[in-house]
């Protein structure tokens, strides 16, 4: 389906996604019949749990697990059939799998953003790497190894290296992990630009439900299955939705000392959400 | 002599840049993995009587190819599947050689390497195998930095990352192929890695580091070559000794200046203490 320009409909539409991780001992669902749409434009926030699926869920709409139940398009294709689409895509994870010492400068890993897309005259692409290595602040560190940089600038080169493919889609799967709040103010601001300034549609996973409020438009909470989706001020104005969410929030955290000490007195449920429209 | 130093060249050339991507991927005995499948290759040509060079080709180009497939499907360790490709190719040619006639002077030349006695045709096979395999690092470097870096990010931005490693690991089987001339099937390992990690430690960035890389490893072998030749030692162990010799004063001149940095930032700071 052609997806118009400026149109209201969606581009992400997860429609009944399910996911579990079978082995030959056990099988655990990691998402449960998720659905959700995303429109041009939005920024939306989705907050679970650890072990809640979110980055799971991330995977699966990127194509990079295969095997799931349900549909998931992305301005109009299956990324498990179409890997064209995912040239319109930027993806950044948390900066953890970064090793220090990998020799490369801001400028080469900025660089890395290019390959694959349609090739830039030498000029123009040296140009263009530059640019938008000023947008995000870190021009006096251009030849720096990426290993001398902080966390936080670290992620602003995955940032950087992101948008130089000029995405329409940019996915952030809890991107200010161990970064300090200063740093992750600046962050949550380059956000703000590049979703209001450039229209470019967000999707990010993070626990700072905070920075959610201030920045997203829309929420989708997750736990294995939808909690809830819809607009922001639905879901930070209704208190018995947080207090649900932080319910569901601590039982999981519970569940997951439970897996890990299963000897533990402390019963519990099979870690159900309550459930609120 | 002037063949093995042309040979001996090309041959650190290629190994350095390959062996930059083995050593960032954390592969760094792969290399060992691949030469002892190699050596089960030369024991099958051995064996056979056909030129052992095309077997251990063969064998190892179709070994890294199976190991690959098989990590794909069984989720095995990349060490453990080192281990496994290691024991394999070594079991293959020591019985194959128990066989035959025991160890011979060909055996011994593919083991620790023979470039003093190279010819030019093989000088020739092996120039246009190294210019080949850095034609297509040239072409696809960018995309292999990109998977090394982070091969996640590589597959959500499009590349066939399934592809290009399998087309790696036969750039990788090919390099040391290529190598065992020069140092033999024991030491290419050392080839691969001791120049990377001795540009590793000027902290500069990827394509810096490459052309350090390569200017240590050609200089350890030239110099090598040359020593061997003039003292009759053997030619792969002086050229290991030397590059890792490189590696050592490296390490203790960057911590030399560090100290000499450290004392000389104290010495600046009493000066100005004692001012105020």
């Amino acid at each position: 389906m052609q997806i118009a320009e400026g149109s209201t409909t969606a581009i992400v539409d997860v429609k009944n996604v399910s996911y579990s991780y079978n082995n030959s001992f056990s099988s655990s669902i990691i998402l449960n019949d998720i659905s959700f749409k995303v429109k041009e434009g939005d920024f939306l926030g989705i907050i679970g749990p650890n072990g809640a699926g979110k980055t799971t869920l991330f995977q699966c709409m990127l194509g990079l697990l295969k095997d799931y139940d349900g549909e998931i398009t992305i301005f109009g294709e299956d990324t498990r059939r179409n890997k064209l689409v995912l040239k319109k895509i930027a993806y950044i994870r948390q900066k953890n799998f970064i090793d220090r010492s990998f020799p490369a400068t801001v400028n080469e890993i900025v660089s890395l953003g290019t390959v694959g897309i349609k090739a830039l005259s030498k000029e123009k692409e040296e140009d263009k790497i530059l640019s938008v290595i000023e947008s995000v602040g870190l021009f006096e560190y251009r030849n720096k190894r990426i290993g001398q940089l902080s966390g936080g600038q670290q992620q602003r080169v995955l940032i950087a290296k992101a948008l130089i493919a000029d995405p329409a889609l940019l996915i952030l799967d809890e991107p200010t992990t161990g970064i300090d709040q200063s740093t992750q103010d600046r962050f949550y601001a380059l956000l703000k630009s590049l979703n209001h300034e450039k229209n470019i549609t967000i999707i990010w996973s993070s626990h700072d439900l905070g920075a959610v409020n201030k920045l997203a438009n829309k929420v989708a909470c997750i736990n294995k299955n939808m909690f809830f989706h819809g607009n922001a001020y639905e879901f930070f104005e209704n208190e018995k939705l947080l207090k649900a969410y932080s319910e569901s929030a601590m039982q999981a955290h519970m569940q997951l000392h439970l897996n890990k000490n299963p000897n533990s007195s402390n019963s519990n449920n099979n870690g159900n959400n309550p459930t609120y429209s | 002599m002037q063949h093995a130093l042309i040979s001996g060249a090309a041959i650190s050339l290629v190994c350095s840049v390959v062996g930059l991507f083995l050593v960032l991927r954390r592969h760094s005995l792969f290399g060992d993995a691949m030469s002892h499948v190699a050596f089960g290759g030369i024991a099958i040509g051995l064996f056979t009587k056909v030129y052992p060079i095309w077997t251990a080709f063969i064998v190892s180009v179709l070994a890294a190819i199976g190991i690959t497939k098989l990590r794909e499907f069984t989720k095995i360790p990349a060490d453990s599947a080192v281990a496994l490709l290691l024991s394999s190719g070594l079991a293959v040619g020591v019985v194959l050689i128990s066989l035959s006639n025991g160890f011979t002077l060909d055996l011994y030349s593919f083991l620790f390497g023979s470039i003093l006695l190279i010819s030019i045709q093989d000088m020739v096979t092996s120039i246009a195998l190294c210019a080949a395999v850095l034609i297509v690092i040239s072409i696809v470097y960018r995309k292999l930095m990109y998977i090394t870096f982070d091969e996640e990010q590589a597959k959500v931005s499009g590349l066939d990352v399934g592809k290009l490693n399998y087309l790696f690991v036969v750039l990788a089987s090919i390099t040391v192929i290529t190598s065992i001339r020069l140092v033999g099937v024991l030491l290419i390992s050392s080839l691969l890695v001791i120049p990377n990690i001795t540009a590793m430690m000027f902290g500069k960035g990827f394509k810096k580091t490459a052309l350090i890389s390569a200017l240590v490893g050609v200089f350890s072998v030239l110099s090598g070559i040359t020593i061997s030749y003039v003292t009759n030692l053997a030619p792969g162990g002086t050229i290991v000794l030397i590059s890792i010799g490189t590696f050592l004063a490296t390490v203790a001149s960057k911590y030399s200046m560090m100290l000499i940095k450290g004392k000389g930032e104290k010495l600046v700071t009493s000066m100005v203490d004692q001012k105020q």
